[in-house]
């Protein structure tokens, strides 16, 4: 954690208003690739509050981006032919419309998070994994079969208000609120349901509530992120939020090192750029990349990113 | 009336597929506290080899038809050996993550291999056994039905014969209920693991056959959906519980026909998930299972 956190953050966003402002000169594809990986990184930093830190283990988390992208979608999709008419609001006023179609498609996913969160982290260990797995294909169920938000084609015409500078604030932002909150007072209480959940309670912490809000934290991101997803394909299918997905994010934490910020950011950019470098063998590059995910996970079971220094912890 | 009995039998032959994967599911479980996810991938290889054994037999002959679904499941056995040997062996004594982890990545090498060799498109499986139907009081029983009934059974009742009446069946119920103990009074584990793999990898196999004959649409990420209801249907059981992993196969067999059959049809891969969690929430050990305390 660096000394002074509010610093660090700003300079973050200085740093991706900075890039906004030279993107015309970036190479298209660099820059999606770039976006992509921001989003993976918000995904898997708010799946490491719930898996990493707090130790529970969410298969589900492709869901709750399904609800934000879905919810943020609808909202500017509504609203904004409605305020800007034809020929579209000025930058400002459509930046505006983005943040509060983001905050929509979050506090959605939140509002989820907690439906989901409040029975099922009862269970523990694989069979929170199974129900949370279960609530996501469910989620996935039921928009496929909600004809106003397309059904199973999808929503298609989503303005393209993704940009750079979005996603570099929203990953700065994220990463933010888990290294602050996992550090301070309150946060103590993640890391002691995940080493040790009866000692835990034993002293007088109220695991169960501890477990909820992790998960509504990290559903909140995920609903972020899906909003700058959704915003950035311009089109959105209930197949694209499957539990391959949920996988894919699980995945990150893992290689990255369970409850390790800085590992699972790292490993979040090599996954995304690992299909990427495949591209040249295109036939062969997701059977080498389940494969590298095995030798990985073999070869390195800590982590591939966990080294043992400062507090990582496994 | 008889539209209900039609409803059930069809519920029925899914529910006893299910029930087939299921029970490869509940004894590696048993034996490894893991959730194979490779078991659903495995279960496609099975109706891929079926696929290419289909070409090699006459179709439409009984003797044909048990080759092929054999020669699947002895293929079968001994893959699900490979992964064991290569992908899970190392890992063992590290935490359940990590092999959860590595069982997806040995699900995704499968499904992805299975797209470069056997192309993404969908393949139609030969019909190997004997095509017929009955009506029985209008009731339609297609032979199909009936074989998929037939072997399910039979091969239910070998696996309780094998693990209740033989000498590895009790070691493997000794590792099951302690590994260390098991170790200790002379069992080798690994081979007992491995055998497990084997068995488990051989029914899905079967499943596989079975499944393809009832819906001759073959590609390799047809396991995805059958392999996770077949989980549910697992832990719908009792984890780790073989009779508990055919009552559920069945229950979420006749359940999902049902649920298809009715206004709800578009909602039917959500109903599984939505039973699963039912049962965890009010009897997280499954239907069979017992219910254990955790001692510090």
């Amino acid at each position: 954690m660096p000394p002074k956190p509010h610093l660090a953050l700003l300079a973050a966003l200085l740093v991706a208003f900075g890039v906004q402002h030279f993107s015309d000169s970036i190479n298209p594809y660099y820059l999606d690739v770039l976006i992509g990986i921001g989003i993976n990184v918000i995904l898997a930093v708010s799946l490491n509050l719930v898996n990493g830190y707090t130790g529970q283990f969410s298969l589900g988390h492709a869901g709750f981006m399904s609800v934000g992208a879905y919810l943020s979608a609808a909202v500017s999709m509504y609203l904004a032919p409605r305020l800007f008419g034809e020929d579209g609001g000025t930058a400002l006023q459509e930046g505006g419309l983005f943040l509060v179609a983001l905050l929509a498609g979050g506090l959605s996913a939140a509002l989820a998070g907690l439906l989901v969160g409040v029975p099922s982290l009862r269970l523990k260990g694989d069979y929170l994994a199974l129900v949370t797995l279960g609530f996501g294909e469910i989620i996935r169920v039921t928009f496929q079969n909600v004809e106003s938000l397309g059904g199973a084609l999808g929503l298609n015409g989503i303005p393209a208000y993704t940009s750079i500078f979005w996603v570099l604030a929203f990953v700065a932002l994220t990463v933010f609120v888990v290294t602050c909150l996992v550090h301070s007072t309150y946060g103590r209480g993640f890391l002691a349901t995940h080493d040790d959940e009866i000692a835990a309670e034993a002293v007088g912490l109220n695991t169960t509530r501890y477990k909820i809000v992790a998960f509504v934290i990290g559903a909140f991101f995920a609903g972020i992120a899906g909003g700058l997803y959704g915003h950035f394909k311009l089109t959105i299918t209930p197949t694209g939020f499957d539990f391959t997905k949920s996988i894919e994010i699980v995945v990150m934490v893992i290689l990255g090192g369970m409850g390790n910020t800085v590992g699972v950011i790292l490993a979040a950019i090599l996954l995304t750029l690992l299909p990427e470098v495949l591209r040249p063998v295109a036939e062969y590059r997701m059977v080498l990349y389940s494969f590298l995910l095995i030798v990985l996970m073999l070869s390195r079971p800590q982590g591939l990113f966990n080294f043992k220094f400062g507090k990582a912890r496994v | 009336m008889s539209e209900l009995l039609q409803q059930l039998l069809n519920g029925l032959s899914l529910g006893a597929i299910y029930a087939l994967i299921a029970l490869g599911y509940t004894m590696v479980y048993g034996v490894l506290r893991f959730i194979n996810f490779a078991h659903s991938d495995v279960f496609m290889v099975g109706a891929f080899i079926g696929y290419y054994m289909g070409k090699l037999v006459p179709e439409h002959t009984l003797w044909g038809g048990l080759a092929v679904l054999g020669a699947a499941m002895v293929g079968c056995a001994l893959l699900g050996m490979t992964i064991e040997r290569l992908a899970y062996r190392p890992l063992r004594g590290a935490p359940t993550l990590n092999v959860l982890i590595t069982a997806i990545g040995v699900s995704l090498l499968l499904e992805y291999t299975g797209q470069v060799f056997f192309g993404a498109a969908p393949r139609n499986f030969p019909a190997v056994f004997p095509v017929r139907s009955f009506s029985l009081g209008g009731v339609i029983v297609s032979s199909n039905q009936l074989i998929v009934i037939a072997v399910s059974v039979v091969l239910m009742v070998v696996l309780q014969f094998i693990v209740y009446r033989t000498k590895i069946g009790t070691a493997m119920r000794a590792v099951s209920l302690n590994p260390k103990a098991a170790v200790l009074m002379g069992v080798n584990n690994d081979v007992v693991i491995s055998f497990t793999f084997g068995l488990g990898s051989a029914l899905a196999a079967a499943g596989g056959i079975l499944y393809a004959l009832n819906y001759p649409s073959i590609d390799p990420l047809m396991g995805v959906m059958p392999g996770l209801k077949a989980f549910v249907a697992a832990i719908l059981g009792g984890i780790g519980n073989i009779p508990g992993a055919a009552l559920g196969g069945l229950i979420l067999g006749t359940v999902e026909t049902f649920v298809a059959g009715s206004e709800w049809s578009t909602y039917k891969d959500a109903i599984a998930f939505a039973i699963l969690i039912i049962i965890l929430l009010f009897r997280p050990a499954g239907l069979l299972g017992k219910f254990t305390v955790e001692k510090v």
